[in-house]
């Protein structure tokens, strides 16, 4: 998947629980592990420690490797949302397994930030 | 304990005449390094039941927001108790997860979709909205200034 990511010109910082790839002023966030309260402590820091780092406008959160993910999900996505609206950037979600999909759609979030199924869609859906 | 709210109460589980097959206790810290323990815990234990792969996502989801409340809103992130109890029925699986902490003033409130006491901490207020989606019943009995108790109950199909 390394290599997927350096194909779509992706370049940035990987820790174990999170890997951050930039592409322009797109952040791809993806995260390595279940979504619960407690590691949306750390994820929240590490993500907005890179946001602060470098010129980002639109945030991808790309849940191929998340096999849980709880309500706390929600707040972690919503929360990145609105920091980015402030700048008219864009947040989308992709690869979210049926299960997290079904707490997104509950909570209405699927209204405001768009859910896709491939990396490259959710990329060239952002522009600028 | 006064009770506030609730599509089915616990004791409905008794009148379905449902035979007991299996009972556990688990009593951890109030740390958020347990809300994966706790759900894994009962999902292991629900496994008696040769329950589906969904089946187990909904029960390690409902309970990871049982107990996650417990720590965050029951004993605001100081240190309590928070005690799990799973039991097997022929039917299905009732856990009941419960802290002797903060107490609910307004439980109807609570049990909102999308109302947050904590908005700062980017709660989402989904907690109970999940758990009533993904089991088959829940009920919550709290008290302000003696603790909260949530029952929920899954039906688990034999084959």
């Amino acid at each position: 998947m390394v290599e997927y990511y350096q194909c779509l010109g992706l370049k940035g910082a990987k820790y174990l629980d999170v890997k951050l790839l930039k592409k322009g002023t797109t952040l791809v966030i993806r995260i390595m592990e279940d979504m619960d309260h407690h590691s949306s402590q750390y994820l929240r820091q590490k993500i907005d420690n890179e946001i602060i780092k470098s010129t980002v406008k639109n945030i991808i959160f790309d849940f191929s490797n998340v096999k849980f993910m709880d309500s706390s999900g929600i707040g972690i996505v919503v929360g990145r949302y609105k920091n980015v609206q402030k700048l008219n950037g864009r947040v989308a979600i992709v690869n979210a397994n049926p299960k997290i999909m079904q707490i997104f759609e509950m909570s209405g979030v699927l209204k405001i930030i768009p859910a896709y199924s491939d990396l490259e869609d959710a990329i060239s859906s952002m522009c600028g | 304990m006064s009770a506030q709210g609730g599509l089915k109460p616990l004791t409905a589980a008794k009148e379905v005449n449902m035979q007991l097959i299996n009972e556990m206790k688990l009593e951890f810290m109030s740390k958020s390094n347990n809300e994966a323990f706790g759900r894994v815990v009962a999902a292991a234990f629900a496994s008696q039941l040769d329950p589906t792969v969904e089946e187990i996502a909904d029960i390690k989801t409902a309970v990871s927001e049982a107990v996650t409340n417990a720590i965050i809103h029951g004993y605001e992130n100081k240190p309590g108790i928070v005690t799990m109890v799973c039991r097997l029925y022929d039917a299905g699986i009732e856990i009941t997860i419960s802290d002797e902490g903060k107490g609910i003033e307004d439980v109807e409130l609570a049990r909102q979709p999308l109302y947050t006491s904590k908005p700062e901490m980017e709660r989402s207020g989904m907690g109970f909205t999940v758990m009533e989606s993904f089991m088959d019943s829940v009920s919550v009995k709290s008290e302000p200034g003696k603790g909260t108790t949530v029952t929920m109950f899954k039906n688990i199909k034999s084959y």
